[in-house]
């Protein structure tokens, strides 16, 4: 092996310095699944009762699946079988009363556990424009700027508020593009799902701040099942983002979420995700099992929806955020970084369903894999046959740091019809040792020139993420290759 | 500020320079010259320290270090700048931000403190018009989709912006139509002061027309052969190499 290829496999271990525990009286249902456990979910929520049918059916669907055949095994990554009786399946910061009116009541552990990770709670030390919903394990802590979002309209908080507050909404849209029956983890999120974010933008609103959502794993052996809901009526605009973050542990946590997005006629959803959940050490113990499914509808004519994800942490990733083009001259847009690096593996990409005339599709994804990492992208575009004129442009590009790493890429394409262009390009690269030697001859320290040509690759995706985001992602990748050299 | 003393380098396990000796003081312009194959460009890697260089024996001192010992950013850090002949492209990084970064690298090296965004700017709008170049120019990927003389442009605004204390320059005049080869010169003659060291590598005599050296040097089978004032340029240029492969080897002078 080469030293720089030495110095490369050195900078493929990451710190991770997110991964301290809060030490938080938490209320907990006790370890494994039955239709109790989702009766006692459903009673801690005091929900309606359709949201406990559909809970229970979900649950029966998932028995049915877990019988047959398990989990699925199609994707590109290995790991040992998950005891879905061992999983706690609820787990909440104990509250006193009827829980937290303001931030002010919000236990100030909690507060200072967001403070730690760089996401404070208080309204005057917020990101100026940008509205957060904090979700604690199972449970959404506080949402910031909610009363000043009202004034326009718009619904942002918990999942549990809104199944309270509009339950005709939630009835309406909930599993409207992601059904309980669209696959085993979807189905298993739909029956014991606990709490997420829920957004609504009423017709006409450009909604005035960026929307966000941190999600927080504390406890151990707790799985995180958390759904989140979007939904742009007519002619709206609304900027949504994810972060994510969990303590080091040994043993492996499954995080199994959904995301529904439903754009109406002209409306336009972006939704972006950092995702650092702990990735597993070196040697691939413990980390987070990122199972999740995200789809958005294109519902009317010229809807929009554009996912940008940045997928740094997480031991296996397995997420295709996709979207129907349903409404004629609709776009859909996926724009992808997923770093693997240690033993993390990612299988993951896109569907685009071209079902309206004139859609139009892009998906930029940049796959880059360092240590013993494994990167798969598997994208499917298919235009169906009334999809007239639709067009689908794909570009993967793969990126290795040394020579124990892997990239795969596994398109599917499907037209149906004549008028329809589908575009794909793929390339792998590796950082040249003669670009090493370039950027060190400009007095550049190994680290910062792997970081910057590594930021340079994935610039066409960081250009669609929010500005501080982007800033906040071109450091994470930093910090994630940043390494113990020497 | 240069010393080398019976240099001898190989590239996989092929030996190029055998025994080379050349000394540079502060102030000089040294040409470097030979023909094809002669090991200009395996000089000017291996002072820059390219790990597919192998030295395999004599030394170097830098500004009264051991230049071997540093590794390549050591080496950067510490002045010494090499204009490749070949500019590598970085895509999606655009020359400002790598220019940013290497400014800084070097300041951090000097203790001083970074520049901020406005002081680089008016550092690089300066060194733009240097090489006739607009600002555009900055948000552009590093040399990627540059034409030659572009790429050769960059070279030269890199090593304006990074004022080092020996520039070493391979073979940038090759290729350049004469508007890109006077930047160049140009360019070479901004840095020339007596408080640095310039060795221009180059195949043809063209661009010491615009530059004048102190010492020209003709580099032949891995050894220089002949060292002389500018005249050997001129000589070089109307006789060719030929009749320098028939000069028995000198003893190289010492400093």
């Amino acid at each position: 092996m080469s030293t720089s290829q030495k110095t490369l496999e050195a900078l493929a271990n990451r710190d991770y310095k997110w991964g301290f525990v809060s030490d938080i009286e938490a209320d907990t249902l006790p370890p494994g699944l039955n239709e109790d456990v989702i009766r006692a979910i459903s009673a801690k929520k005091a929900e309606p009762e359709f949201m406990l049918q559909w809970r229970l059916k979900a649950y029966r669907h998932w028995s049915k699946l877990e019988r047959a055949a398990g989990e699925p095994k199609w994707a590109n990554v290995t790991y040992p079988p998950i005891d879905y009786q061992k999983i706690v399946y609820y787990s909440a910061p104990k509250r006193q009363g009827e829980g937290p009116a303001s931030l002010d009541e919000v236990d100030p552990k909690l507060l200072e556990t967001f403070e730690k990770l760089g996401v404070p709670l208080a309204e005057r030390q917020l990101l100026a424009g940008v509205a957060v919903d904090a979700v604690f394990d199972s449970v959404s802590v506080a949402t910031t700027f909610k009363d000043k979002l009202a004034e326009l309209g718009i619904i942002f908080g918990s999942f549990s508020e809104a199944v309270q507050n509009h339950p005709e909404l939630v009835q309406k849209y909930l599993g409207s593009v992601v059904p309980y029956t669209d696959n085993f983890y979807a189905a298993l999120n739909s029956a014991v799902f606990t709490d997420g974010s829920f957004c609504y933008i009423p017709k006409g609103v450009r909604c005035p701040m960026e929307l966000s959502t941190y999600f927080r794993i504390n406890a151990a052996k707790s799985g995180q099942f958390e759904r989140t809901l979007i939904v742009a009526e007519e002619g709206s605009y609304v900027s949504y983002l994810e972060g994510c973050t969990a303590p080091m542990r040994d043993e492996n946590q499954l995080h199994a979420a959904v995301v529904e997005l439903i754009a109406h006629e002209r409306a336009q959803i972006k939704y972006s995700t950092v995702q650092n959940w702990y990735a597993g050490d070196a040697e691939g113990r413990g980390g987070i099992f990122n199972f999740v499914t995200k789809r958005g509808k294109c519902a009317g004519r010229a809807a929009r929806i554009s996912w940008t994800q940045v997928e740094t942490g997480s031991a296996i990733t397995w997420k295709y955020p996709s979207v129907i083009l349903q409404g004629d001259d609709s776009v859909g847009e996926f724009y992808s970084v997923a770093l693997t690096a240690n033993r993390q593996q990612a299988d993951t990409g896109t569907k685009m369903l071209h079902i309206g005339k004139n859609t139009r599709s892009t998906i930029i994804s940049k796959g880059i894999s360092a240590g013993r990492g494994n990167n798969t992208y598997r994208g499917l575009v298919r235009i169906s046959p009334r999809a007239a004129n639709a067009r689908n442009y794909t570009q993967c590009d793969s990126l290795l740091l040394g020579d124990r790493c892997g990239a795969h890429t596994f398109p599917y394409i499907e037209v149906g019809n004549a008028s329809s262009v589908a575009e794909h390009e793929a390339s792998t690269s590796k950082i040249s040792d003669e670009q090493l030697f370039y950027c060190k001859q400009r007095g550049l320290s190994t680290e910062n020139a792997v970081s910057m040509i590594v930021n340079g690759f994935c610039k066409e995706v960081f250009k669609n993420l929010p500005m501080e985001f982007a800033v906040e992602a071109t450091k994470l990748l930093g910090v994630s290759l940043e390494g113990s050299i020497g | 500020m240069l010393s080398v003393r019976n240099l001898s380098v190989g590239v996989d396990g092929k030996t190029i320079l055998r025994s080379l000796n050349l000394e540079v003081r502060a102030g000089e312009v040294h040409a470097v010259m030979g023909p094809n194959g002669s090991g200009k460009s395996t000089l000017a890697q291996a002072l820059a320290g390219h790990p597919a260089y192998t030295v395999t024996g004599g030394e170097v001192t830098y500004l009264g270090r051991d230049l071997l010992a540093m590794p390549p950013e050591e080496r950067a850090r510490a002045g010494l700048f090499l204009a490749f002949q070949y500019p590598i492209e970085i895509a999606g990084v655009s020359n400002a931000a790598f220019l940013k970064a290497a400014i800084n690298e070097m300041r951090a090296a000097r203790g001083q403190e970074e520049l901020d965004a406005m002081e680089m700017l008016e550092l690089l709008e300066k060194k733009l018009s240097l090489v006739d170049m607009d600002r555009s120019f900055l948000s552009r990927p590093v040399n990627e989709g540059f034409s030659g003389g572009e790429k050769k442009r960059n070279e030269i605004l890199q090593m304006a912006v990074l004022e080092p204390k020996l520039a070493i320059l391979d073979e940038t005049d090759s290729g350049l139509d004469i508007d890109a080869l006077k930047i160049v010169a140009q360019g070479v003659n901004h840095l020339r002061r007596t408080d640095n060291a310039i060795i221009l590598v180059t195949h043809y005599q063209r661009i010491l027309n615009y530059v004048e050296p102190d010492r020209v040097h003709v580099l032949f089978d891995g050894r220089i052969v002949k060292s002389a004032g500018k005249e050997l340029a001129l000589e070089l240029e109307r006789k060719g190499y030929d009749w320098i492969k028939e000069q028995p080897a000198p003893v190289q002078p010492a400093a």
